[in-house]
């Protein structure tokens, strides 16, 4: 006992700690000594030890390089092994060249860029890479989903609620809540009203249920649910992603479609989704929440849904597959030896729009280097060229067909310079709203479980994803 | 103390410093430490609060914050649940460097180990082990020893954490730790699985021996597992299949045969071998089989993890599967596309084939990222063949106009390797590459200086007209590695331009001295080389050259020219190797072969971090070979029940499907043999059903989930079972497991543990070869949850095949409501297959009435309902159940006495009898002479208590609270004959 009350006088514990504690934690302390059967200052640091685990250790950067948020699941790492990514970074020039995985002599960093910063993982021992990518980048998400976006202003207004996630997160560098439903039973989203009121009365942002939802086998879903106004709607959004060549034919062309989902319906609905055309969907994925064998076996979306929004399931539709094209070009580039300068001519028209009108259409070229200025006229919508980045951005709005949207001018080119050998690319950005380019329809959605009647909706929408027109 | 002072102001001013750069509002809060020990030593829970918010917010941005250490871990017992949690990331920051304050906190967190709450249990368990602090270890492990017998999944998921955590404190630990390992592997909840194989994985991954009887359990549990865990299990479960099965590709052809589930006894596996050349274990079978599905995950690991699994295990004609998946991940995020891509390329190498139909899916977008763009242009290269070279090669025309230098480099050797590998297109190879040679871009001319001399080194002689064009780039192209590589053609091949070298080597001896080395070199060498060819022409120039190099300043250069001299000027001193120098400079030699960098890159384990790295980082397994002869596949049988063979199969169940939201109190699943299981193999089961050891010992750690293995029932009644067997029954198991009896407070509940009886709908006989039976299968009927559903298996026992099977007709009492199952359109003669419809009884006993309808065929059967399965289980306290049974006195309580059967005299017993004979949960109880279950009838949700108590003798009493009367009355008379009989 003597040994022990030497110990607290030693770290000068108030009488209150001394209070607080209770006689057994001192026999217990005690027997620490016994059982460890070494003084408490020659112990070998734990970092000695060989330590396998997932995540060590995760370090949010900046743009310029600033490590602004630091959090480590087991022993501290110091911030200098940063260095090692800040000299790939350097090298890379581009952000998006960075490797995402990295070797150091002790180390190896594991990086994701979203929002203009680096989430860079510490990693010591195997672990497979996607495995890291795909939680930093559920990390982010979780950002998102929490903050509305994911910048290092937001971060750093709500540093504490950041760290709290990151806590529940992973534990030892295993990832352990991942579900935002699990999430926000026990870290509550940041919201106006309550910081107001939280700063006045010393609320908090810890709920103060204990989450269920961890115990669950759905934990996606938290119990409990209600809503005055049940409504479920889904937006079935298309990208396609296509490379046409000079002369317009199809090079390449592939669906990207996504299922997103906004459930807000009380108690456990059970949904369950169908489709006209099935077939269509040949290659899926889905959020966890939906039975495969259903589909497997019926082709239809059998679910609880999350609470709120959720990406109920994405589909590829590849390039095997015919894939209607919505817009043609009719470019031509042209750069002259004499005169240094060049010619630019392009026209846009309808191709397979399923008569829908095609909205927020925009070309974006980035120009060779030798273009100094841009001097154009289009007949419908804006062009701007920036001389910093050389881009030419032409802004059209709506297509009308029987108004074909033409931009067409001159190029002003730096002089001594030989002529680009290359040409541009154009990338084309477009909307069709109420429609999805595949043809996929959803047939009808009904619940079970639950006797209310829900407000149902599916949206459709399709967009240029990586639509490129090479020239 | 006088020290500490001086550091701590210190500390202050740089805490001054740094939050004048900071533009938020720390600069006025962080002025002083005393202000945050003033707000933590106050009464307030707000103030403790905004202390513990700006510490938390210091350390975030790896401040120091480790000065305030006694302050803070004062309030470790806060009853605010913020503030605890802050305190708690603290503590888990600075516990290291505070090691002696630190053990004040561990009473609080020993205190949360014996809470009530599952959640509070947990969460100390994982405060605990994260306080990196040795002496603590003993503790450690006894806490985790606990935990690794909770009746909690959630706390045994936080115990199968906290095994690496104190693995890394302290190794010596380890045998310790691998006996709760092992004990948590048997552990039959999803929610643990995933974690407990990470712990094995960093502790113990060696001890393959542990996985054998929890194979077939991991294989059937995976696509229910939480997503991180299942990377960690299929990984791990690649390496088991790796040592336990054969090579599925042994012998080239085997790979379209393939024996699906084949379930056939051992004897009969061996005359099959002698007959066969190859067959595979169905265990094998199961793994692929069971990870199929999880290639439609949402989670790129998890994709990433079944496509490494199917590449290194599964037989070359059913790689292909992965291919689609894998190419759908390349629209993920550029991090993602980067790893896939990588993979993508060490696969197309050795299985061609499987990417082929994705080509298009693989070509370049001016937008991509370069490290996108070379790796997609690998994956191009590789799967270029005779058939689809041209269409590559026109896409690799577009990109040697990218303005992406680094790029069109990497296209210009793509476009080298397409020429060695496929001779047809090697001449339009090399006229393209001679095109770019005009280029404008020297960078672009470099590389294909560089390609070009790879390529002529295969057919010199037909292109000295190319060697003669290079000869005159020697005036323009300044890139040393093309200069170098142009130098060393014309040596090579100066014979075929006999006039135009020794020209050449006279413009580079004047240009000499300001050549980089590798030109220097070459230089050199083509002097050499002329020397001896040539030596009329060159022999002034060649002494001038090596002059030169005599004095050059590298060291390197000075050795070559030193070696060269004596080696082709003759003297009186150089011996007899000068007579062979030119045998030794114009050697034919071997053209290069251009290889993938990726070539090989499988013997790594794909997916891992070692794979992309290609080199192995610390803690990689490695992928073991498969052995030549497969060891006993018996070692995955586990004792319990025959039947586990057959339900090893089953594959039905789904992610998160068949459990209803209700799981987690008293849940309930059944598994039939699926529809291969066909009476050859239940006569095997017959044959196989030995006298079993009934294991006590895992008595105590029987949880529920998919598996029917079910150990509780069988010590009893082995008769019935055999039965059971007959009959192709199923089992169902339990969930609730209970603590060993002597831990204290929290072992009350031991589950209900009940066998599903299946009833026949259809007689083969009266079904004209169509047999039909049904059992309950206690499962929530997800499209409507007062329902009660009824699964039924159809047996086509005649010859032809059965059609369109469905319900017509349903007469049913009032109120009654039947959800038919799916039309089954075709069942083959000699299939089985099963369907689950719902029959809402309104909590009454009568028979739903219907028709069974085939094609050709209407039979009349129904329904009737024992009264037991007209309730699912509830999860209710012992405080909660007595004062529910407080309010259902008088007229609703039934109660009867009665003489136990003498085989039922245990709590073990009775408990299995109740919950076989009633869809009941075990209610935890306080008294080891009474046992109470609790259940709410399906449609009204009424409550059903019952109870049994013991007496002296076999005497007992049953009590049976219950709303409605009259299933009140029928449950007791089923109860009483299920204890009595």
């Amino acid at each position: 006992m003597n040994h022990s009350q030497g110990f607290l006088k030693d770290i000068q514990i108030s009488c209150l700690v001394v209070g607080w504690l209770l006689s057994n934690t001192a026999s217990i302390i005690l027997s620490f000594r016994v059982w460890g059967g070494q003084s408490m200052t020659d112990s070998a640091p734990s970092w000695f030890f060989y330590s396998a685990e997932m995540i060590h250790s995760l370090f949010l950067i900046n743009h310029l390089g600033d490590i602004f948020l630091e959090k480590h699941w087991k022993s501290v790492i110091s911030r200098s092994v940063c260095d090692y990514f800040f000299e790939a970074r350097e090298k890379a020039v581009d952000p998006e060249n960075v490797p995402p995985v990295l070797q150091t002599p002790h180390h190896y960093l594991i990086s994701i860029y979203r929002g203009k910063l680096f989430f860079l993982s510490v990693i010591q021992t195997e672990v497979p890479p996607l495995f890291v990518i795909e939680f930093l980048h559920r990390v982010a998400d979780t950002f998102q989903d929490y903050f509305g976006e994911c910048s290092e202003s937001v971060i750093s207004d709500n540093l504490v609620i950041v760290y709290e996630l990151l806590e529940e997160m992973l534990d030892n560098g295993f990832p352990l809540a991942t579900e935002s439903n699990v999430l926000k039973e026990m870290i509550r989203p940041p919201n106006i009203l309550r910081s107001v009121v939280n700063t006045l009365t010393g609320g908090s942002n810890v709920g103060e249920t204990l989450p269920q939802g961890q115990l669950s086998n759905i934990p996606w879903r938290r119990a409990g649910v209600k809503y005055a106004n049940n409504e479920a709607y889904f937006d079935v959004t298309e990208e396609i992603d296509a490379i046409v060549d000079k002369s317009g034919t199809t090079v390449s062309a592939e669906i990207q479609g996504v299922i997103e989902a906004c459930v807000k319906l009380s108690g456990m609905p059970d949904l369950t989704m169908s489709f006209m055309n099935p077939r269509l969907l040949d290659d899926v994925s889905f959020h966890p929440c939906v039975r495969f064998r259903r589909w497997e076996s019926e082709r239809v979306l059998s679910f609880i849904p999350p609470d709120g929004n959720f990406t109920l399931m994405t589909y590829h539709i590849s390039s095997q597959n015919l894939v209607a094209i919505p817009v043609y070009v009719k470019q031509s580039i042209n750069f002259f030896e004499a005169g240094s300068c060049g010619r630019l001519d392009i026209t846009i028209g309808p191709k397979q729009t399923m008569g829908k009108t095609v909205e927020d259409l925009k070309v974006t070229i980035h120009m060779p280097k030798a273009v100094l200025n841009a001097n154009l006229t289009a007949t419908q919508g804006n062009y701007t060229y920036d001389c910093t980045t050389k881009m030419l951005v032409w802004d059209i709005g709506k297509l009308n067909p029987q108004k074909l949207p033409n931009l067409r001018g001159s190029l002003s080119m730096q002089t001594g310079v030989p002529n680009p050998e290359e040409n541009p690319s154009l990338n084309i950005d477009l909307k069709i709203q109420q429609l999805a380019i595949s043809g996929l329809k959803v047939s009808r959605l009904d619940m079970y479980g639950e006797k209310y009647k829900p407000f149902k909706g599916v949206k459709y929408v399709t967009k240029a994803g990586k639509f490129q027109v090479r020239t | 103390s006088s020290k500490n002072i001086i550091n701590y102001n210190f500390y202050e001013l740089v805490i001054l410093f740094n939050s004048a750069n900071d533009n938020k509002i720390f600069y006025l809060i962080w002025s002083s430490h005393d202000d945050l020990k003033e707000m933590l030593d106050s009464n307030k829970d707000s103030l403790k609060l905004e202390a513990m918010k700006r510490i938390v917010a210091m350390i975030a941005r790896g401040k120091n914050a480790s000065d305030l250490f006694p302050a803070v871990v004062k309030n470790v017992a806060c009853k605010n649940i913020e503030v605890k949690k802050l305190v708690y990331v603290y503590l888990v920051r600075y516990a290291e460097e505070q090691q002696d304050l630190a053990l004040l906190s561990i009473s609080t967190f020993q205190r949360g180990l014996k809470d009530p709450n599952q959640l509070i249990r947990a969460s100390a368990l994982r405060v605990l082990s994260s306080i990196r602090v040795t002496i603590i270890v003993p503790i450690m492990m006894l806490a985790i020893k606990e935990a690794a017998s909770d009746m909690s999944p959630y706390v045994r998921k936080t115990a199968a954490h906290a095994i690496p955590k104190l693995y890394s404190l302290d190794p010596e630990q380890k045998d310790q730790l691998i006996e709760v390992i092992e004990k948590l592997l048997a552990d039959k909840t999803t929610l643990v699985a995933g974690s407990v194989v990470m712990a094995f994985e960093e502790v113990c991954p060696e001890r393959i021996d542990l996985i054998h009887k929890n194979y077939r359990k991991l294989c059937n549990l995976l696509i229910d597992v939480e997503e991180w865990g299942q990377v960690v299990i299929i990984n791990m479960l690649t390496r088991y299949a790796r040592t336990q099965f054969l090579n599925p590709n042994i012998n080239g052809g085997s790979g379209d045969k393939t024996f699906y589930g084949s379930d056939e006894d051992e004897d009969e596996d061996e005359e099959e071998k002698e007959k066969k050349p190859y067959v595979m274990d169905p265990d094998h079978r199961l793994l692929l089989r069971n990870t199929k599905p999880l290639l439609q995950s949402r989670n790129a690991a998890v994709v990433m993890a079944v496509a490494q699994l199917y590449f290194h295990l599964a037989p070359k004609a059913e790689v292909g599967v992965i291919a689609k998946a894998l190419v759908r991940l390349l629209r993920s995020h550029s991090e993602v596309q980067y790893v896939v891509l990588q993979n993508v390329a060490t696969m197309s190498i050795k299985r061609r084939g499987m990417f082929e139909p994705y080509l298009k899916s693989f070509y370049i977008r001016s937008t991509d990222p370069t490290q996108i763009k070379v790796l997609k242009l690998e994956v191009l290269t590789n799967l270029a063949n005779e058939t689809n070279i041209s269409t590559i090669l026109r896409e690799f025309q577009t990109y040697i106009k990218s303005m992406d230098k680094d790029f069109v480099a990497a296209t210009i050797q793509a476009i080298g390797r397409c020429a060695t590998n496929i001779s047809e297109v090697r001449d339009t190879c090399l006229n393209g590459l001679v095109q770019l040679l005009s280029n404008r871009d020297e960078l672009v001319v470099a590389e294909s200086v560089v390609v070009i001399k790879k390529l002529l080194q295969m057919q010199p002689e037909k292109h000295s007209d190319i060697i003669k064009h290079m000869a005159k780039l020697t005036d323009n192209i300044q890139v040393p590695m093309a200069r170098a590589s142009i130098l060393w053609l014309i040596g090579e091949y100066c014979e075929h331009v006999p006039k135009i070298a020794p020209d050449v080597l006279r413009k580079m001896a004047k240009s000499f001295t300001n050549e980089e080395d590798i030109v220097k070199l070459q230089i050199i060498n083509l002097a050499a080389k002329l020397y001896l060819t040539n030596s009329k022409q060159t022999k002034l120039l060649t002494q001038y050259v090596l002059n030169l190099a005599k004095y050059d300043q590298n060291y390197d250069i000075r050795d070559r020219a030193r070696f060269i001299r004596q080696l082709i000027v003759p003297t009186e001193k150089s011996g007899a190797l000068s007579k062979y120098a030119k045998k030794l400079f114009l050697a034919l030699k071997p053209a290069p072969v251009l290889e993938s960098p990726f070539k090989d890159r499988d013997h790594f384990q794909l997916g891992s971090l070692s794979h992309l790295l290609n080199a192995k980082a610390g803690g990689y397994q490695e992928l073991p070979d498969w052995p030549e002869a497969a060891p006993d596949p018996s070692v995955r049988n586990v004792e319990v029940k025959e039947s586990v063979r057959a339900v090893g199969t089953v594959t039905h169940r789904d992610t998160g499907a068949l459990w209803g939201p209700q799981r987690m109190e008293g849940s309930e699943s059944c598994s039939f043999p699926r529809a291969q299981s066909s009476e050859e193999e239940e006569r095997k089961h017959q044959r196989k059903s030995k006298p079993r050891k009934s294991e006590s010992e895992s008595e105590s750690d029987e949880d529920e989930e998919s598996e029917s293995e079910s150990s509780q029932s069988e010590s009893e009644d082995s008769e019935s079972e055999a039965e059971v067997k007959k009959k192709k029954k199923v089992q169902t198991r339990v969930n609730y497991r209970g603590r060993p009896q002597e831990e204290g407070v929290f072992l009350q509940t031991i589950a209900p543990s009940s066998t599903l009886k299946s009833y026949e709908l259809l007689h083969r006989i009266t079904g004209e070869g169509l047999s039909v039976e049904y059992c309950f299968s206690r499962q929530p009927f997800s499209p409507d949850a007062n329902m009660v559903a009824v699964q039924m298996q159809f047996t086509n026992n005649a010859s032809s095949d059965t059609k369109n099977l469905h319900i017509e007709d349903v007469k049913l009492q009032s109120g009654m409501r039947v959800k038919e199952f799916p039309e089954i359109e075709l069942l083959p003669a000699g299939e089985t297959a099963t369907a689950v419809m719902g029959i809402d009884f309104c909590d009454s006993t009568q028979a739903a009435n219907f028709q069974l309808c085939t094609h050709t065929r209407k039979f009349f059967v129904s329904i009737q309902p024992p009264v037991g399965e007209l309730m699912r289980p509830v999860f209710l306290t012992e405080n909660e159940f007595k004062k529910e049974q407080g309010q259902l006195m008088g007229m609703n309580e039934i109660t009867e006495k009665l003489t136990l059967d003498v085989k039922c005299r245990n709590e073990h017993t009775i408990v299995q009898r109740v919950t076989t004979a009633a869809n009941l949960s075990r209610v935890p109880c306080g008294s080891d002479k009474e046992c109470r279950f609790a259940g709410r009838t399906v449609t009204s949700g009424s409550l059903v208590l019952v109870t049994v108590a013991t007496k002296e003798e076999g005497a007992a009493q049953l009590t049976v609270n219950c709303e409605k009367m009259v299933i009140g009355t029928m449950l007791v008379k089923d109860i009483l004959q299920a204890l009595t009989q």
